[in-house]
């Protein structure tokens, strides 16, 4: 093991819940992307680990941190703001991406029987 | 405390590695263009958090830094590729 440095024990315990359930949630997310059916269904379950995992564990960092220092460290909100903000665009780009290719498969489909 | 603390870490990390390791089946195994794409999003936003746990077991701000140049990066590659599975071509 590592050496960790010493912290109070509540922040210690605060900490570590936080930053085990983030992984676990962001673990969730990805065995979704890993288990569901369809693209669309699909592109659903990562958001959990971009939203509550980030948040966990950014804000274990943060607690984390500003135990260690002396006066709070708040760097951890910028990626929680910049991940919550970018998720909805990325995903909304990819699944018009998605959208187009099945239209034109489709079209194509039709094509090709008439 | 402080093992306890620790072994929260490692715990952590592993399930995180795990979950890197769903994304990159997903990457490989994709049926289609799109799902590797959603898959890369992923991939590179546990790579962001697994910084972010060895910033705390290391002390140092320096894998802060990373963290958010990774969060950076990937946002900006994924938009990329789903542009690039829409029209063909990146930049027109």
């Amino acid at each position: 093991m590592s050496e960790v440095a010493d912290v109070p024990s509540l922040a210690a315990i605060l900490a570590a819940t936080l930053l085990i359930g983030g992984a676990a949630i962001t673990l969730i997310g990805s065995f979704g992307l890993l288990r569901l059916g369809g693209f669309y269904q699909r592109v659903h379950a990562p958001t959990l680990g971009t939203t509550l995992g980030t948040v966990c564990i950014a804000t274990a960092s943060m607690i984390y941190f500003s135990t260690l220092g002396t006066r709070p460290v708040l760097h951890e909100l910028l990626v929680i703001v910049f991940v919550t903000t970018t998720t909805p665009i990325t995903l909304m780009v990819l699944v018009r991406a998605a959208r187009f290719r099945d239209g034109a498969a489709n079209e194509r489909d039709l094509g090709g029987e008439k | 405390m402080s093992t306890m603390f620790s072994w929260s870490i490692t715990t952590a990390q592993i399930l995180l590695s795990l979950a890197m390791a769903c994304a990159a089946f997903r990457i490989l195994w994709g049926p289609r263009a799109q799902d590797r794409v959603v898959g890369f999003d992923t991939l590179s936003v546990n790579a962001m958090l697994l910084l972010l746990a060895f910033g705390i077991r290391s002390g140092s701000t320096l894998y802060f830094e990373s963290a958010l140049i990774v969060g950076l990066l990937g946002f900006v590659s994924t938009v990329a590729l789903a542009k690039f599975v829409l029209r063909g071509e990146v930049i027109e």
